[in-house]
């Protein structure tokens, strides 16, 4: 098992929504040590009641608040607040500036995401994803041939 | 020159309007449909309105050619941050300039390497400081860049460096007394200059070392 290792693996969750909550909770219940950041005290509900990883109310680019959470020896950080290009940010201070390797950043926007994926930052597209499953799931469907010579004419 | 300006507030608008008076070229992205139409009935063609964080926006705006300078100026950091690096970096755009709305946020835009910025509290705050000096040593200038800054000290009676040459005095490392006004005549500093109570001196140092200066020419 990985449990020895995943207790020491620090995780900083910023972003604390559905997304965020999520991977907070999954990873938390691997063992990990997971602090979740939300400028939202009322965000900590979506961690459940019996939360037990860490919790900071504070913004993101405020390098005070990414401190309390313990930044400086964390292995890795997720940013996914609402904002693309606040998460831009966030994760390029989390990578030059702390020095998180694993440092991956949620990009609403494929054509920021494609250019900054490109510069080294590990990001993550769930338009693009969304748009690639819509195609392969357009594409699988099975169109009738009566129907396909209707739509011709 | 061709300018594109992120951002048509106060600070956006009153550039632009300046800009095309003095015969340059310039477009202002507003994404505000409110704001954009009072910057339309006023530009014309020349305001867009749309995000300008997005390439397609960007693009739109002519930032292909690439400008001469892009103007960063929306009241969100997060955005002018990502102006910025795309103007920079994607498009070549040979100079930027950021406004940064939340000082607490330079330190982001200096790791990101966006300069030069401007900074209306900070700008304030280093009046302020000026008119009514904390600590008797005025910040004058920052030179971000090379980590220097320019600061004025004004010597008094009690000061312990009064009646000394600067030869004499344990300056700090990485700090350097540049010149001395007395009785409205400004002479530069060398190791001969004598100190007086009522000098104007003028020091350049790295941040950080302000106390370290301030206990040798002051000592409050």
């Amino acid at each position: 098992m990985t449990a020895s290792y995943a207790e020491h693996v620090k995780l900083i969750v910023i972003g604390c929504g559905r997304v965020g909550s999520t991977i907070a909770k999954r990873f938390a219940a691997e063992g990990w040590d997971v602090t979740a950041v939300d400028e939202k005290e009322s965000a900590l509900n979506r961690l459940g009641e019996d939360w037990t990883g860490g919790f900071v109310v504070g913004h993101g680019m405020d390098t005070g608040v990414l401190r309390l959470a313990g930044i400086e020896d964390a292995d890795a950080v997720v940013v996914s607040t609402d904002g693309d290009n606040t998460n831009l940010v966030i994760g390029q201070v989390a990578q030059k500036r702390f020095g998180i390797e694993c440092t991956v950043v949620r990009i609403l926007d494929p054509a920021r995401a494609e250019f900054y994926s490109s510069r080294g930052l590990r990001t993550v597209c769930p338009t693009s994803t969304a748009i690639d499953a819509l195609d392969e799931a357009v594409r699988t469907c099975v169109i009738p041939q009566q129907q396909r010579e209707e739509a011709k004419v | 020159m061709y300018v594109l300006i992120a951002g048509g507030g106060k600070a956006g608008a009153n550039v632009m309007r300046t800009l095309l008076r003095n015969g340059h070229e310039a477009t202002i992205i507003e994404q505000d449909r409110d704001r954009y139409e009072r910057l339309e009935s006023e530009f014309e063609h020349q305001a867009m309105n749309g995000d300008a964080t997005e390439l397609f926006v960007l693009e739109k705006a002519g930032i292909k050619r690439p400008p001469d300078l892009v103007l960063a100026l929306t009241g969100d950091d997060e955005d002018n941050l990502v102006i910025s690096q795309l103007a920079k970096e994607k498009y070549g755009v040979p100079k930027v300039i950021a406004r940064v709305n939340d000082p607490r946020n330079q330190p982001h835009f200096d790791l990101l390497g966006i300069s030069p910025t401007v900074c209306a509290t900070s700008s304030i705050l280093g009046l302020v400081e000026h008119e009514v000096p904390e600590h008797e040593l005025i910040h004058l200038l920052e030179l971000r860049k090379e980590n220097l800054e320019i600061v004025e000290v004004q010597i008094d009676k009690a000061s312990p460096s009064a009646g000394k040459t600067v030869e004499k005095l344990s300056l700090p490392e990485g700090s350097r007394l540049i010149s001395v006004m007395r009785d409205g005549k400004a002479e530069i500093a060398v190791g001969s200059t004598e100190l007086k109570p009522g000098d104007q001196v003028l020091a350049i140092l790295q941040p950080g070392k302000e106390d370290e200066l301030r206990q040798v020419l002051l000592k409050k």
